[in-house]
């Protein structure tokens, strides 16, 4: 009996329930005086239907989860499992070959000896199975029994209800939360482990980056695993280059939009602005390879710089400032729109032209807003990858010559992750520890940012 | 400023109708009559704040000085340094208070240096009789300041420049009493140096600040006249059902 199957029964019964509450709940309404109960029938179908349905799903989540194991369990009870391998890759095969079949997934077997564990397999298979059922229609029944022997006439079923639909939205609102825990907290457990192999300071403030997967993960060198070439690489592509593009563009467009564009072109400007924002980032990473950064290598050469690369920090900076400046823009948008008009009309009516308006008046008083999209922006450029992994290169560089090759942290760690070393090598975790150190700084940033909109908020209103 | 024939269109919709008025320097003179009579939208053709609203359009003929303020080669820029604006609600910059008075002469460039600045604020802010509440403190914001605080620091603004005229738009109608009487003795003590012209929605503040009157009603100017007489002894018989409380 397979969950999806349960979980359509689950439904199948919850329905019934609230068929049979609603009933319930119509003849109360004509049994009293007046024609009126506490709550309305539906709610009190919905009370009984929700005390089948999430008890219920429960189970089907739990037992999903504990049937395979119990099912293998009473395989390996069997005597024909005492001559299994003991352990190892052959037993394991061994095990999910004679499970796919026994459940009709694949028509024969590859290893003879899964023959003798079919039977085996479908019995416990059929054996718990019914199990499952005959338990998912207990608690059916006795949870929606328990919920409708308390429909009365005076049953303040909405509040019920409601309650119930708070705690799933609750729930909802949870499940970001919790995820964002146990990012953290699987982030600083590898994060722990590799700094047991490889001194923090090392890590912090080397400047040789070029962990060897190959080597003997029990002896790293140490002075392999500088990160600060990756750390530089970050800053001056996404914080440096990019934003060199990003924040004039930005505002210039920003201060267009809301200032002079009349309002048929703005209606026209801003959404096709913000459709940047929504190209995918592998988009702009074949632009920048294919023709950003040839162009920039092309000039470069006939301005007579002969070792010109072809992946540079100023191909991948220039698209990602380009990515970004929808963020900058809509931002600064905002803040400056944001500005009441009393302040322009204020400042014209002093004699100052619009430029002068914005300058000392607009642009001063949005500034904090636009600072907060500024640092919304960095985060966001300081984490993109696919622009970096196609137009920056992989060698870890620590120049300032925005034509040379240079690498990130985002980079490495997809560079670390797909390459050939084992898990637990110092190398492989050391991704790991990049990506801790990048979630602090974004998050930091964002922090950071979301404070100062909050307090640029309460100063208009 | 006169005003010859002067109609205002929103779109197609016409606002003010026909008006023709001749506003003496010497005076204050009040615009009074009912919420939507157009007093206000005249108000603002007068520094030509209504170029503001690209859908609003001005016919007629507006002289300052003999100089028509709508003709192509007017400057905006210099016609509202000379026609100051105080507005309903006030609006001080989010600035320090010494920038607030200082950001006129700046954009105008007509201090020269620091010291000249230093006494154009000092200035200012005595004829709006801000300074000996605020001298101290001349680096706060000005949006830190009370309500009353913010209207006199917008009046000191607009005299900072040196305006000729000084337009109020319903300057009082967001401050209290107390406030009030403040800004009314200011225009009181303003009254001479500048040409003053306030829009109001309370009778008593016209008849009190003001020495002449025009009434508007439905965007037409329907009388215009000493305040005294207007007051007591109306020649149209709308202004006298509307000074009597009959409507509006």
């Amino acid at each position: 009996m397979s969950p999806i199957i349960l979980l359509l029964l689950a439904l199948a019964l919850g329905l019934a329930g609230w068929l049979a509450a609603r009933a319930r709940a119509w003849s109360f309404q004509r049994s009293s005086a007046n024609g009126r109960i506490a709550s309305r029938p539906t709610y009190h179908a919905w009370y009984v239907a929700l005390w089948i349905v999430i008890p219920v799903t429960l189970f089907i989540t739990v037992w999903g989860i504990l049937s395979p194991q119990l099912v293998t369990q009473s395989v390996l009870a069997t005597p024909a499992a005492s001559e299994l391998p003991a352990f190892g890759f052959k037993r394991q095969a061994i095990l999910s070959d004679a499970r796919a079949v026994a459940t009709g997934a694949a028509q024969g077997v590859f290893n003879p000896e899964a023959r003798a564990f079919i039977g085996p397999y479908r019995d416990a298979i059929s054996y718990y199975g019914t199990i499952g059922l005959v338990v998912t229609l207990v608690i059916a029944f006795l949870a929606g029994a328990f919920a409708f022997l308390r429909l009365k006439p005076d049953f303040a079923a909405r509040n019920r209800v409601e309650k119930i639909v708070m705690a799933v939205l609750l729930l909802a609102s949870l499940v970001a939360i919790l995820t964002t825990l146990g990012i953290i907290v699987s982030l600083v457990f590898e994060t722990v482990r590799f700094f047991g192999m490889v001194n923090p300071i090392d890590f912090l403030f080397g400047t040789q980056w070029g962990p060897d997967p190959m080597s003997s993960p029990d002896s790293p060198d140490p002075s392999r695993y500088g990160a600060i070439p990756l750390f530089w690489g970050t800053i001056y592509i996404g914080a440096i280059i990019a934003m060199i593009v990003a924040i004039p563009l930005g505002l210039m467009s920003a201060i267009y939009l809301t200032q002079y564009a009349r309002p048929s072109w703005r209606r026209w400007l801003k959404p096709m602005l913000e459709i940047l924002a929504g190209v995918p980032t592998v988009v702009y990473g074949y632009f920048a390879a294919l023709t950003v950064a040839p162009a920039i290598r092309d000039v470069a050469l006939s301005a007579g710089i002969s070792n010109a690369s072809s992946e540079s920090a100023l191909a991948a900076g220039l698209v990602m400032g380009v990515m970004i400046i929808p963020f900058v823009s809509s931002m600064a948008d905002d803040s400056i729109a944001a500005v009441p008009s009393a302040m322009r009309d204020g400042s014209l009516a002093m004699g100052a032209t619009t430029s002068e308006t914005i300058r000392k008046v607009l642009v001063p008083a949005a500034l904090p807003g636009i600072v907060a999209g500024v640092m919304l922006a960095i985060s966001r450029a300081i984490g993109e990858t696919m622009i970096v992994v196609m137009a920056a290169g992989a060698a870890a560089n620590l120049t300032a010559n925005p034509l040379e090759a240079m690498t990130t942290v985002t980079f490495q760690i997809v560079a670390m992750l797909t390459g050939e070393g084992s898990f637990d090598h110092p190398a492989t975790l050391s991704a790991f520890a990049l990506g801790f150190v990048l979630f602090l700084v974004t998050l930091a940033l964002n922090f950071f940012a979301l404070r100062v909109v909050k307090r640029f908020r309460e100063a208009y209103e | 400023m006169s005003a010859r024939n002067v109609s205002v269109f929103y779109g197609d919709k016409k606002a003010l109708d026909d008006v023709s008025i001749d506003i003496p320097t010497e005076y204050v003179t009040a615009f009074i009559g009912p919420s939507g009579c157009g007093k206000s939208t005249f108000l603002r053709t007068l520094n030509r704040m209504n170029d503001t609203i690209p859908s609003a359009r001005v016919e007629g003929k507006i002289e300052l000085d003999g100089e028509d303020i709508y003709r192509s080669r007017m400057d905006v820029v210099q016609l509202r340094a000379r026609v100051g604006m105080v507005f309903q609600k006030p609006n001080p910059f989010p600035k320090s208070i010494y920038d607030n008075i200082a950001y006129g002469p700046k954009i105008h460039g007509t201090a020269d240096g620091k010291d000249e600045l230093d006494a154009i604020v000092e200035k200012s802010l005595k004829r709006a009789g801000l300074w000996n509440e605020v001298k101290d403190r001349l680096n706060d914001s000005g949006t830190a300041l009370s309500g009353g605080q913010q209207q006199r620091l917008c009046i000191a603004r607009a005299i900072a420049v040196d305006p000729e005229v000084i337009l109020m738009d319903e300057p009082c109608s967001a401050l209290d009493p107390i406030a009030t009487a403040k800004i009314e003795e200011l225009i009181g003590d303003l009254n001479g140096r500048y040409a003053i012209v306030i829009v109001t929605h309370s009778m008593q503040q016209a008849a009190r600040v003001s020495q002449r009157t025009a009434f508007f009603h439905l965007g037409k100017m329907v009388e215009y006249g000493r305040t005294s007489d207007i007051f007591t002894n109306p020649l149209e018989k709308r202004t006298q059902d509307y000074i009597t409380g009959r409507y509006g």
